[in-house]
């Protein structure tokens, strides 16, 4: 059998998406954790890590970004953090995390995640408050407004489509990232490809892959929509190679 | 517990029994880098100039990019080990497939940042499109071009450690012993010595970069 009908089949069987027994299991200690083998469960295990990372990434580098961009000051600081983030393989983070006092399991994860997640919106929210036209401060200066209302009221309307992007290309990259989890102990989509790959089913590993990329998307859109909708008409652009 | 054996981060001794070890993954990870993206540009400089000449194209080949980004790295290696095997020819494939997609949409973007009024005045001048590519918009795009050269390097450095789903990925093997084995010095040592490699092959680039492109320099200069 091919491996695309081996993959066809994984998603066509039902019980792989419900579980054996339900979403989610007991553990020992009487809570409950997402079942392991249910595509729903993982899926919904998968987003809510992403939201977690992404949420408290946003959370942490929005407020320095803004307060940063107003002041003008600590560009090269938001470089270096980008250009250092690019470098340090995910992989090399999650190990660290595991033999360090963090642990492994999802809460490293979403850590780790968070902490790639966190230089793309920083930059982006940076980018975009100190680029605003200096004119257009002055002039609203000018008209007698405080410095949180210019910040507010001025800055972040004309920030906003670079902000949103760097909030979706953070999100879209991080539950592109997840999946690398399951080969710290973590869940998510990435536990049916680690497994495909363990017990040399490849058709499980395509349709891991298949899923992620397909969730990938639907977020992306997902949040393309959400973007265009909270963007004003006048500040809508469309370019070619826009991240 | 007391009794444990100390388990240092750093540990001197560490990397010099295993410098052999270390060494070999590191020299394993730096060709693994260079040689995919070297194929990656070379692929991706004739798919943007396709792109950009052939307007129909251009939304299929961006899109198409695109979409490839989405696959998880892991499942990436993992599925093509079937049909290419375990090892380095897996995780290269996987490689070049990442660092196109910042290859092609820098070199479109740099391609279209061209002053239109410099490509004007070549044709009016009498070059020929080859000519026109090669000897006036590849010189202006440059820039942007090196711009993501830089990124697709470092991030290929970065992703060379997935590749230790099929068994080959450089540093990124030892980071795994490491953590399946709670051995501290190792994951540490090849994290930092996978940093370094992005560090040194990132300013490499960006001193070619410069050396090779002196009007650049003397217009900061002047």
């Amino acid at each position: 059998m091919s491996i695309w009908a081996q993959a066809w089949e994984f998603l066509s069987t039902g019980v792989n998406w419900t579980g054996q027994n339900g979403l989610t299991r007991p553990t020992f200690d009487g809570g409950w954790r997402f079942a392991n083998d249910s595509i729903l469960a993982l899926s919904i295990e998968h987003l809510y890590m992403s939201f977690a990372a992404v949420a408290l990434a946003a959370l942490t580098a929005l407020p320095l970004g803004i307060t940063l961009g107003h002041a003008r000051r600590g560009g090269g600081l938001t470089v270096a953090l980008s250009n250092v983030s690019r470098a340090m393989p995910t992989l090399a983070l999650l190990t660290l995390f595991a033999a360090s006092a963090i642990g492994f399991g999802n809460r490293a994860v979403i850590l780790a995640a968070a902490i790639f997640a966190f230089p793309l919106i920083l930059t982006n929210a940076f980018t975009g408050i100190s680029d605003v036209d200096a004119d257009v401060r002055e002039a609203a200066e000018g008209q007698g407004l405080t410095r949180l209302q210019v910040a507010v009221r001025v800055e972040l309307p004309l920030a906003w489509p670079l902000i949103a992007a760097g909030l979706r290309t953070s999100a879209s990259q991080t539950v592109a990232t997840v999946p690398l989890a399951a080969l710290v102990a973590g869940g998510g989509l990435g536990v049916i490809i680690n497994t495909g790959l363990a017990t040399q089913r490849y058709g499980e590993v395509l349709a891991g892959g298949v899923l992620v990329a397909a969730l990938t998307l639907a977020v992306d859109a997902g949040l393309g929509a959400l973007q265009r909708r909270l963007t004003p008409r006048y500040r809508r652009t469309t370019s070619l190679v826009s991240a | 517990m007391e009794d444990a054996p100390p388990n240092p981060w750093l540990s001197w001794r560490y990397v010099e029994s295993n410098w052999s070890e270390l060494s070999a993954q590191l020299a394993n990870h730096a060709t693994l880098t260079l040689q995919a993206v070297a194929i990656a540009l070379a692929l991706a400089f004739p798919l943007a100039v396709l792109a950009r000449n052939v307007p129909w194209l251009t939304r299929p080949i961006l899109g198409f990019t695109g979409v490839l980004y989405t696959i998880p790295s892991l499942a990436l290696f993992a599925l093509l080990a079937p049909f290419t095997g375990i090892g380095r020819t897996t995780v290269l494939i996987g490689l070049v497939v990442y660092a196109l997609l910042v290859l092609v949409r820098n070199i479109i973007a740099g391609l279209e940042g061209v002053d239109r009024d410099v490509v004007d005045a070549a044709r009016g001048l009498g070059y020929s499109r080859l000519r026109l590519l090669w000897g006036v918009e590849l010189p202006n795009a440059l820039p942007s071009i090196v711009a993501g050269l830089r990124i697709a390097t470092v991030t290929t450095v970065a992703l060379v450690t997935v590749g230790v789903v099929v068994g080959y990925g450089g540093l990124g093997q030892l980071m795994f012993r490491g953590f399946q084995s709670n051995y501290r010095a190792q994951i540490a040592t090849s994290s930092i010595l996978s940093l370094l490699l992005a560090l040194v092959l990132d300013l490499t680039i960006v001193m070619v970069a410069r050396a090779s492109m002196p009007w650049a320099r003397s217009r900061r200069a002047s």
